[in-house]
Parts: C-alpha cells; sequence; structure tokens
C-alpha cells in the first residue's frame, strides 16, 4: 500500500466532488433507502436483501422463527456466514415457493451456513454450486410430509465444491439424496443423521471423501458412492468408516429417470462405478436387499448399452472390513435376486453381505483392482449380471485380499 | 515504491481518464454513469432516457438493438439498447460478447401490451412501435435492467418501474399480473424481477469466475438489422464508430430466427443458444449436469442425445434421456419446458409461463431426428 502523499488528497477531493457532482439527486450505496429494513418489512424481503447485499466478513443471523418463502435466495458474495439460532428454531420454509429451483443457492467461497432448518422447497433445499472451504454445519433440510415423490430432489447438495465439511446435519424426505456430495475434492460427511430419504447420503464424482459417525436408516439406500458418466470429473478414494446404516427399507419413492431411481429398497451401501473405496467399522443391519452392493454402469438403471467416450464403468479397488453386520438380505427389492436367494439359501435365507453385479474389466483382472473383504465370516456373492444370472455362484478366491488404507482427509480450513 | 511526483502525476491521469469515460454530461444527451459506490435510487438519474408525456423516449446516444433470438421472458416485449461513452467502441469478437469499454451500459426495458386493466397484459402482441421509444398509454413497463461496465467488471442492476420512474431494486421484485395469451387464454402471472444475484444466474457465463458478461451483444444475435430493417446492426455499429475490429460480413456467424424460415436444425438451435446455452455450456452454472446447449456444442452426446440425466430429480418428468431422438414427449428438455413446477422447469428463472412456441420449435427438431437410444438388454442389479 503506497502513501497518501499531501498533494494527493486535493487531487482525490477535487475527483471526489466532481463526482458527487454529477448527481442531481439523492444516490444512495447498494441497498437503497427505499430497500432498508423496516419493522414492516416481511422476513423474506429482508433476509433477501442481506444476501443480495453482503459484503464478505458479513455475519447474517436469521432469528427464531419459522419464515416463509415466495422466491428462491441467492447468495454470491465470498466469506459470508448464515447463522440461525438452532435447526428446530430457526427455518426457511419454502412451502409457498413459486420460483427458484432451490431455497437457498450459493455460488461462493469461504462459505458457512450453521443451526439452520429449511423445509419444503420444490427443488433442492440448499445447493452450493462451485465453491471452496464450505462448512454446512448442524443444519436441517427436511420435507415434513414424510417421502413423496414430488418432493424436491436434494436436501444439501454442495456440487463442484472443495474442502467441504458438512457435519451434525440431518437430511429427511428427500425424493433423491439427502446429503449429495458431487463433482467436489477434499470433502467430510459426518455426525448426520440422513432418514427418509431415497439416498441417504451419497458421494457422486468425488475425489476424496470421508463419511464417518453418521447415521442413515429408513432411506431406500442408505449410502451410496456413485459415478455417473458425462461429467468434467470421475470419482475416487472415498472411506465410509463407523457409520450406523441400517434398516434402509423405504420404498423407492423417486422420480423414474433419474439415477436413484433404480435403487432398490433395502439397500445399505451401495458402490457403483467408483474406486478406491473403502468401507470398514461401520454397523450395517437389516438392509433387506442387501448390506452392500456392489455394481457396475452397466447394472444401474441410467445405463444405456453404450457408455460415455471415456468413462470408467466398473467399480475398482474395493476393500471392505471390520463392519458389523447383521441381518438383511432377507427380502430383496428384485425379482431376480428374490429368486437367488430362495433358490441359493431357502425360503428363510438371506443374501450374503455383499452381493457383486460380478461385471469387471476384463484387461483389469489382476488383485490391485480387486473387491477385497475381510470381514470375519461374510462373503461376496456374485450373481453374475453381465451373463443372465448364469453362474451364480460364491467365490471367496478372488476376494480374500486386501488393499492400502487411504489417507485421511485433511480439510484446508483445519475442519 | 513511487515517487511522490509520479503518484501525483497518476492520481491526475487516473482523474481525467475516470472524467473523460464516466463523468457528467460527457455524451451530447447527457447520459450519466455512476460509481459503484453511488448507484442511484432512479432510473431517471442515469439519463438514458427522458418522458415526453406518456412517451418513454431513449437519449441520442443510446442506441436501441435487437436480436435474432431473444431469450424468452414470459412473452415480455424488450426495448434493448446500448450506451458507449463518446469516442469509445466495443471491440468485436467472433463467439464471446463483445468487449465493451469501461462506462458501458447496456439497458433492457421490459414491457407489455395494456390489456383491460393496468394488471392484465396482453402477449399477443408485437411491438412494432418507434424505434427508440415506447407509448406508455398502449405499454405497461414492468422493468428495466441495466448492465453496467465498471472498472472491474459488470454490474448488473434492476430498476422496477412505479409511476413515471424506475426504482432500483437489489433484491427484485414480484408482480402479480394477468396475461391474455395468444389462444385466447387469461392466466395469471407472477411476473418476477429478478435479484441482482439472480441476474449473475445467467450473467455469469463463466460460472467459476464469477464474472458478469452480456449475453446478447454477440456477433450471431446482432448479425442483422434493427427491427428487421434494411441496414445491418454491426455494419451501422462499425460506420458510426461503436465498433472495432468487424471482419467482412460473410465471415461474421449469424443465429437463425427461431420464428423465421431457415431450417429447423438451425432454428432450434438458435433457441436453445440464446435460452439455455449462456448456463449450459463447458464453464456455466449447468456444467454440473455435462449438457451444453450452446452454439459451439456438436457432441450428439453434450446435446443431450441419449444421455442420461445427473441431479435432474423431478425434472425428469420420468423420463431416461434428455433428447430422445424422434421423440419430443419422451425427451427431458421437452417436459422440463413445459413444466412450471419450479422445482423441474428450464430454464430455472425468467419464466413463470411456458412458451409454446419454443416448446412447439424444439419439439418439432427432436422429433426429426434421426437414430435411437440402445436400451439395455438384461436384468440388473441396480436397475429398475
Amino acid at each position: 500500500m503506497k502513501s497518501m502523499s499531501p498533494m494527493g488528497l486535493p487531487v482525490l477531493f477535487l475527483l471526489g466532488a466532481l463526482l458527487a457532482g454529477c448527481s442531481d439527486q439523492t444516490a444512495a450505496p447498494a441497498g437503497t433507502a427505499s430497500e432498508a429494513e423496516t419493522v414492516d418489512t416481511p422476513y423474506e424481503d429482508r433476509l433477501r436483501l442481506a444476501l443480495e447485499t453482503a459484503q464478505p466478513g458479513d455475519v447474517i443471523e436469521v432469528p427464531e422463527g419459522t419464515h416463509q418463502f415466495t422466491r428462491g435466495l441467492t447468495l454470491n458474495t465470498d466469506g459470508v456466514t448464515i447463522r440461525g439460532a438452532g435447526m428446530d428454531r430457526s427455518v426457511l420454509s419454502f412451502s409457498g415457493q413459486i420460483a427458484g429451483a432451490e431455497g437457498l443457492l450459493v455460488n461462493a467461497s469461504d462459505f458457512t451456513i450453521e443451526d439452520l432448518g429449511i423445509e419444503d422447497t420444490p427443488g433442492d433445499a440448499l445447493k452450493i454450486n462451485d465453491g471452496s472451504n464450505i462448512v454446512i454445519r448442524r443444519v436441517r433440510t427436511e420435507w415434513t410430509r414424510g417421502p413423496h415423490t414430488e418432493n424436491g430432489a436434494y436436501g444439501i447438495y454442495p456440487v463442484q465444491t472443495e474442502n467441504t465439511l458438512v457435519e451434525g446435519a440431518i437430511a429427511i424426505g428427500a425424493s433423491d439424496a439427502g446429503i449429495y456430495v458431487g463433482q467436489s475434492k477434499n470433502v467430510i460427511v459426518r455426525d448426520s443423521v440422513a432418514e427418509f430419504n431415497v439416498a441417504g447420503i451419497e458421494i457422486e464424482n468425488t475425489v476424496g471423501a470421508d463419511v464417518y459417525n453418521n447415521v442413515a436408516t429408513n432411506n431406500t439406500g442408505g449410502i451410496l458412492v456413485f459415478n455417473m458418466p458425462d461429467l468434467p470429473q470421475e470419482g475416487h478414494s472415498t472411506r465410509v468408516f463407523n457409520n450406523r446404516i441400517n434398516g434402509n427399507n423405504t420404498g423407492n419413492f423417486a422420480p423414474p429417470g433419474g439415477a436413484v431411481s433404480g435403487v432398490p429398497a433395502g439397500s445399505g451401501v451401495i458402490i457403483n462405478s467408483n474406486d478406491r473405496v473403502e468401507i470398514f467399522e461401520n454397523e450395517i443391519a437389516d438392509n433387506r436387499t442387501a448390506n452392500v452392493l456392489i455394481s457396475s454402469f452397466f447394472s444401474a438403471s441410467y445405463s444405456a448399452r453404450e457408455t460415455a467416450p471415456h468413462f470408467d464403468p466398473y467399480p475398482e479397488t474395493i476393500y471392505i472390513y471390520d463392519n458389523t453386520f447383521s441381518g438383511g438380505g432377507d427380502a430383496p427389492d428384485r425379482e431376480e435376486l428374490e429368486a437367488l436367494r430362495t433358490a441359493l439359501f431357502a425360503e428363510a435365507g438371506r443374501l450374503p453381505d455383499v452381493v457383486w453385479d460380478g461385471i469387471r474389466n476384463p484387461e483389469k483382472a489382476d488383485a490391485a483392482y480387486a473387491i477385497c473383504l475381510n470381514n470375519g465370516e461374510s462373503v461376496v456373492l456374485n450373481v453374475d449380471a453381465g451373463n443372465g444370472y448364469e453362474n451364480v455362484r460364491v467365490d471367496m478366491s478372488g476376494h480374500n485380499c486386501s488393499h492400502e488404507k487411504l489417507p485421511e482427509i485433511v480439510l484446508a480450513t483445519g475442519g | 515504491m513511487i515517487a511522490r511526483g509520479s503518484t501525483l502525476f497518476g492520481l491526475i491521469v487516473a482523474a481525467t481518464m475516470t472524467l473523460t469515460t464516466a463523468g457528467c454530461d460527457d455524451g451530447p444527451s447527457g447520459v450519466r454513469f455512476h460509481a459503484q459506490d453511488a448507484y442511484p435510487e432512479n432510473l431517471s438519474a442515469w439519463r438514458l432516457h427522458r418522458l415526453e408525456g406518456d412517451r418513454l423516449i431513449l437519449a441520442g446516444d443510446v442506441v436501441p438493438y435487437d436480436l435474432n433470438a431473444p431469450l424468452f421472458t414470459d412473452y415480455a416485449q424488450k426495448l434493448r439498447a446500448i450506451y458507449l461513452p463518446p469516442g469509445t467502441s466495443a471491440t468485436y469478437r467472433d463467439y464471446e460478447s463483445f468487449d465493451f469499454p469501461v462506462g458501458t451500459i447496456i439497458m433492457k426495458t421490459f414491457f407489455y401490451a395494456k390489456g383491460e386493466s393496468s394488471d392484465v397484459v396482453r402477449a399477443n402482441y408485437v411491438w412494432q412501435a418507434g424505434q427508440s421509444s415506447l407509448d406508455r398509454s398502449q405499454v405497461r413497463i414492468i422493468e428495466t435492467r441495466l448492465l453496467v461496465r465498471q472498472s472491474d467488471g459488470w454490474d448488473a442492476l434492476p430498476y422496477v418501474w412505479q409511476g413515471d420512474d424506475a426504482v432500483l431494486r437489489l433484491a427484485g421484485s414480484l408482480e402479480r399480473l394477468e396475461i391474455d395469451l395468444a389462444d385466447g387464454r387469461r392466466v395469471p402471472l407472477p411476473y418476477i424481477v429478478p435479484t441482482r444475484n439472480e441476474c449473475a444466474a445467467c450473467h455469469a457465463t463463466d460460472h467459476s469466475s464469477g464474472a458478469l458478461q452480456p449475453i446478447g451483444p454477440k456477433a450471431r444475435h446482432l448479425n442483422r438489422g434493427y427491427l428487421s430493417g434494411p441496414v445491418n446492426q454491426l455494419t451501422r455499429m462499425m460506420k458510426e464508430g461503436r465498433l472495432s475490429g468487424l471482419p467482412d460480413l460473410a465471415a461474421v456467424p449469424a443465429s437463425a430466427d427461431p420464428a423465421g424460415d431457415e431450417p429447423l436444425d438451425r432454428r432450434a438451435r438458435s433457441y436453445l443458444d440464446i435460452n439455455c446455452g449462456h448456463c449450459h455450456s463447458p464453464k456455466g452454472a449447468a456444467d454440473t449436469s455435462g449438457l451444453h446447449l450452446d452454439a459451439a456444442t456438436s457432441g450428439s452426446r453434450a446435446l443431450g442425445i441419449c444421455k442420461p440425466p445427473i441431479a435432474a430429480g423431478q425434472g425428469t418428468g420420468g423420463r431416461s434421456y434428455s433428447i430422445v431422438p424422434g421423440d419430443a414427449e419422451d425427451s427431458i428438455i421437452v417436459f422440463r419446458m413445459k413444466t412450471n413446477d419450479p422445482g423441474a422447469r428450464m430454464p430455472e428463472l425468467g419464466r413463470s409461463l411456458s412458451h409454446a412456441e419454443g416448446i412447439d420449435l424444439v419439439g418439432g427438431w427432436i422429433d426429426g431426428l434421426a437414430g435411437e437410444c440402445i436400451e439395455r438388454d438384461g436384468p440388473s442389479l441396480t436397475g429398475d
């Protein structure tokens, strides 16, 4: 910073006077007088104006109460914190929303949102598109009528973000995923609860994610680690550990056509087309299709026979160990799987804890790419989906292995 | 460290430059440019227009223009105009918006033909009035949006008309109107004036940078005569010294008029470009979808043909692909153009109504596409 010269001051003053002279009427700074807050201004307008005129460093406090919104909210300023008085005390309700694809859309970095509830958006509840250093803490997103096809798609939805922390959040009733992290890098989702969503927690096309100390229950699928084609980034390196993933048996209520509309009810963990995924020390129980499903792109509902160029459709280098499995696999939500269950394991039997579509890259048959299972008595059922379920088998010879463990995710923000 | 003398000199130069590009009364008509920290509350303070009775008349150096293909905005009519500081010119670019000098103001005024009352407006009305004025006895003016070129980039300012002036509304506005549609129906029109941040939803065409850009003033959109007149707008800008670097017109791209008589493919792509391409491009906010609808996209899958959705939610409408060749009804794009559910409709902002003519155009194009999407041939684990 240059020091101001004594002679510079009059020049600046002159310049200021000239510019000021341009205005023949009151010139107000951004957020003009007529838009200023008064006690009569609806809270919707006050919060929107605060977001529209936010400066870096601002903390926008949302008071206690349920506040109604007719239009979505957008924040584009870096370095802003939005803070409520508690996820059940400060609630943004969008049940009367007529415009905006999200409740709150954030296109900014260094963003923190905490202690706030967002309810009943027609579209996504909270979307953060393209930002770094994102903290979503003790935020609740909920569709209050419970599971319904016409609920909004995503609850907490950071996409193309980096250094992202979701903690202490609660996501309920999303018709796609409660907590959905897409196309991001370096992510932690922890200490959160996902209930009655189609997908509880979904990590998609993301590089480096730790998902731990969460509860995923009563969803259609508990925790999903997916890769989708046609996107700028393919994901890998996700660790799912110390979670409770139980009783995810809610019937699939996603609108048909989307990726998760193909998730069978009763799925604990699903890995689809993703690589270097570690599932360990979770409690995974009573997911009636399978506690763990592993599949290639070819087994997904959104798969045409042709794949996108350069897309890796195979799940590779998967390592499952030291989980506590119980129940599950006793009533698969797929005719083929149910037929297999009764044929192979008798009427009262259940599918093994890990069910795999058996489709692998023929050019990557060596152990480095294998699905390794080191989990007590648990076994992998290969349903041979690529060959019309012809050679369904439990053959652990390719799965009694281990992989080098993935490093812990460390957020640049020190989260 | 800069010596004091040169610091002072620099300040004087800066002051002089500021006065040249942003000072008072620098245009023959007295357009006034305002600094970022002092945007005026009233539109009239910019002196881009004047009122004579019921007539809104653009200032002499605020030059109207129009586009080969307009963005659909709930059947609103638009008066578009550009002000360039005297002695400056925009620099031609082949694909992106022209590079405009500091001090440029782009003005877009949204209006409707008046219906039986001030809150009932008409859609079935083609504006053919004067080239640079509006007659308020005939039209209801809703809002005027400004894009203002400051030294560090563009700012977007929404002004909402109230009486004889428009008032800055950074938080936008909701105007509850009714509209008489061309087919005779009268329907509610909750007209949304976008907030400043919502302006960026379309105008931050490079979403990662967040920098705003004009969308309309591109070579391919401006390459026509104003209001279909005989003189090409680009040629005129060049002759008047307001555009530099214009190549021979034969080498300048031109979007098709969606309502014109060019081949269907060109008209549909032009419509998608102006209505969708600012977000659905490799750098736009909708690059998360992998669906690119801007003019430069050529790959069929990126364009949506047999491409499954990524995170469309209920926006799929139960359909599997963005575009199914030969089957508009089974294509997600057409579903999202038709629906008015805020969580599913496209574009996400800027419309409360669906655009019947646009749906016919894009649907007709899809119906005429050859090919088919290959379906899976076996049972699947995580499939339907």
